[in-house]
Parts: structure tokens; sequence; C-alpha cells
């Protein structure tokens, strides 16, 4: 059994928020380079070089890539022989969340959905648990902006619909949202599973890296392929034309039921701000 | 493409001459407003009450700024998504309100407004919100303080960088998604 502090895990998820809204990934910054030489419209140019601009200024300055720093989204995997100490688990990530975002300067953007009164803290995190073999502990934190998340769907094809319906739902998707949910995006894709599921399956897909290859080679080409559609639509960075339209496309699979095909699209801003930590 | 340099009030001159994809650097004071406050600006104009700030001439930021650190006057301020705001804009416009900063698109209603008002809607780069920071000189909360971020501040802004979107004569610099 191993024993870890609720104290460090507070801590550890602290420094993770402030980290991943201060400092763009190292593989998006290395996208961005990439597709600020690729781009041949001096407007689709500009958006990287203030991207790029934007994230060396965050880095100095300390300010978040983003005023919109997010709800703080956590996956967590704990092992079956890991032991909290002195506290709940979900307790210390949300104590640590609450610190990072208050001593970060992080906005805090939850709020009643009534009232709209804001909570002032950022609390609740939104976190989901998943049980595994193993003394290991490992969270996964992202900060989700409204205005990306706002531009996600879930829907329940029919299984007749297959493949082909499922590409014409993501592509059209992101051509509805168009400019306003800060391309060049992320897509993450939730395919089979049920409902809920898919919805998860397709944030959880947003945690692997841009150059990750999905290890099943046939989904790997799918992901080419809505890829590939996508950025044949010409929206381009924020929307002003261009090759770029979205970085990748992240897909994660489920068995579903006999009955449905579930189907989520969940969008990620360009910052992708995400982070982890294995204890 | 133009460039323009302007400085807040605006006129009709000012925003006559702007054409989608222009760049224009905003100088003086802007109004941050965003969800919350857009609700309770337009209740306030239900009541007959006075507004916290003169519409006239005005240009209003959709944004939600994040904590001011020590010694800086605004944390990160970049644009929010503006359709959130589109149900309230064409009200403000009809009063005087010259022009809108945010990212997205906009609806119909509000694309009318802007030719019937000459007014204007005009883009920053959504996600650059620590560059565009560097652009705001001082930031004053004016109503609505409870809101926390989505408080109403008076910002002073030199140089802050901006795009055409919708102009006052019906033009569009968003390109339309090509589905083959």
């Amino acid at each position: 059994m191993k024993m870890i502090p609720a104290s460090d895990i507070s801590q550890a998820v602290a420094a993770m928020c402030i980290t991943a809204n201060r400092e763009l990934p190292a593989d998006v910054q290395a996208a961005f380079e990439r597709c600020h030489a690729a781009e041949d419209s001096p407007a689709a140019k500009e958006i990287f070089r203030q991207l790029l601009e934007n994230a060396a200024l965050a880095r100095e300055t300390g300010l978040p890539l983003c005023q919109d720093c997010g709800l703080g989204v956590f996956f967590v995997e704990v092992g079956e022989d890991v032991k909290i100490e002195g506290g709940s688990l979900r307790q210390a990530i949300n104590d640590g969340m609450v610190k990072g975002y208050k001593d970060g300067y992080l906005r805090k953007s939850t709020c009643d959905p009534f009232s709209r009164k804001n909570v002032g803290d950022n609390s609740p995190a939104v976190i989901h648990f998943d049980i595994v073999p193993g003394d290991t502990l490992k969270i996964c934190m992202m900060a989700k902006g409204g205005g990306s998340e706002n531009m996600s769907r879930v829907t329940m094809l029919a299984p007749a619909q297959g493949w082909e319906g499922i590409k014409e739902f993501v592509v059209h998707r992101v051509a509805e949202a168009g400019p306003n949910p800060c391309p060049p995006t992320i897509i993450g894709v939730g395919i089979g599973g049920n409902f809920e599921l898919a919805a998860i399956n397709s944030k959880k897909a947003l945690m692997r890296t841009l150059d990750d290859r999905h290890p099943d080679p046939a989904i790997a080409k799918l992901e080419d392929e809505l890829l590939e559609a996508i950025n044949q639509l010409g929206i381009g960075p924020m929307g002003l034309g261009g090759k770029t339209t979205s970085l990748a496309v992240k897909i994660k699979v489920a068995p579903c039921h006999l009955a449905s095909l579930p189907l989520a699209v969940n969008v990620q801003c360009h910052s992708a701000r995400h982070k982890e930590v294995v204890f | 493409m133009a460039e323009y340099h302007l400085t807040t009030p605006l006129s009709d001159a000012d925003v006559e001459q702007l054409k989608p994809g222009d760049v224009v650097f905003v100088s003086g004071h802007i109004y941050t407003a965003r969800d919350a406050a857009h609700k309770r600006l337009v209740e306030a104009l239900d009541a007959g009450e006075s507004l916290p700030f003169d519409l006239k001439g005005a240009l209003v930021y959709y944004v939600g700024p994040s904590p001011a650190p020590p010694g800086r006057p605004i944390g990160a301020a970049g644009p929010t998504t503006s359709y959130r705001m589109d149900s309230y804009a064409p009200r403000l416009h009809s009063l005087g309100l010259k022009g809108s900063i945010g990212k997205g698109k906009r609806n119909d209603a509000v694309k009318a407004a802007l030719t019937q008002y000459k007014a204007v809607y005009l883009g920053a780069t959504g996600g650059a919100g620590a560059l565009l920071s560097q652009r705001i000189t001082d930031a004053k909360v004016i109503a609505y303080e409870d809101l926390g971020p989505e408080a109403i501040r008076e910002l002073t802004v030199k140089d802050f960088p901006l795009l055409v979107i919708n102009d006052c004569h019906g033009g569009e610099l968003y390109v339309q998604p090509n589905l083959g």
C-alpha cells in the first residue's frame, strides 16, 4: 500500500493549475511554429505570430495565456494500492485547484447556472475518477475554457449512419463553430460507449499530445481523414481563412449498445492547456 | 487593407471609413462588459435608469479579465465569444454605441444594427490575453463590482490592436466554410 499525503496532492495540483495556464505546451508551441511557416495568408501568419508572442509574454510576465483560465477539469487514475493520508482525494484536488487559481491570479469562472453569481474560487473542480490496478496515482488537469466548450456537442447517431455519419457530423460541427472556439482547434471525438461515456471519452482524447499517434493504425487513419476534411473547410486561424482550422483530431472509441452509435465532439482551443502529475 | 489609429469616442466618420480586414489601433477609454453586465445594462434601460457610462461613441469590449497581479493594471484580457451578446447589442447600438470588440460570428440582427446605426464589430485575437494586456495602461471598475470578472471596467488603452470583422456597410471578414 502506498501512502500519499493529501497535502502533497493539493500542493502538486495548485502548481499544475498555475503552469497549465501560463506555459504553452511544448507540442503546441512546435505546432504554432510549423503552422506559422506553412501558412501563405498574411492574416493567418499574423495570428500564429501573435500566439507565439503571447506564449513568450505569459512565460516572461507570469500572466495566464488567456483570461479564461477555464474550469479545472481532472482525470484521475487511482491505483487500488494507493491510500490518501490526512484527507480525501476529492477534497485534496479541489483545495489544490482553489489555491492555484488564487495564488496564480487566475480567473475564477464558476457560477450558479440560474443567478449567474460567481462562486468566487473556481470550485468545484470537475473530477473524473478511474480505479486502476497498481500503486500509482496519476492526475491529469485541463484548464477548459467556455468558448470552445460551448461549441461541443453530443449526438446519438443510428448505427446505419456509420463512419460517414460520424465524419459528416464532426466536420459540420467544426464548420458551424467557425471562428467562435479560437481556431486552430483540437478536436476530441468520443465514438461509442453511451451518452455520457462518449462525452467523457471525447475530452479524455484531448489529453493526448498533438504528435501522439493512436496505437490502433485503423483509428489513426480515421483521425488523419477527419483532420484533412476539417482543414479543407478553410476557416483558418481565428476564422480569417487559411490552411490550419484544426491542429489535430483525437479519437477515443468504446463498445456501444446494439441500437446506438453515440458520438461526442469536444472542441478545444488552440492553446490546449493541460498538465499531469504522477505519484 | 488599410491601417487606422482611432481615439475614442468614435464618430460616424471614424466608423464609415472602415472596411473588413482593416487594422485598427484604438486608444482612449473602452468599457468591458460581457454576459451578466449586458443583462444588467438592459435591465437598467428597462427601468429607465441611466447607464454607468455614456454610450455615445463608445466601444464595448467583451472581456472578463483575469485578476491583476501586483504591479499591473490588469491580468490577461483577450476577447470572449461575441454571439452571447447578440440579443443585447442592437439596443445598445440604437442608443449610440459605436462598436464592440470580441471574437466570433454575429447574427443578422447585429449586422443590421451596424448598418442602421453606423457602428462596427472589431475582432481581437482570441487566446492572446497576455499579449493584449500589454496595451492596457489602466483599469478601474465603474459598475457591478459584485460580478467579479464580469464587472464593468473602464480601460485605458494605447494602440489596442484590432481587425474590422463587420463594417457598417454590410461587409464581413470571416470566411464561409468550404463544405464542398
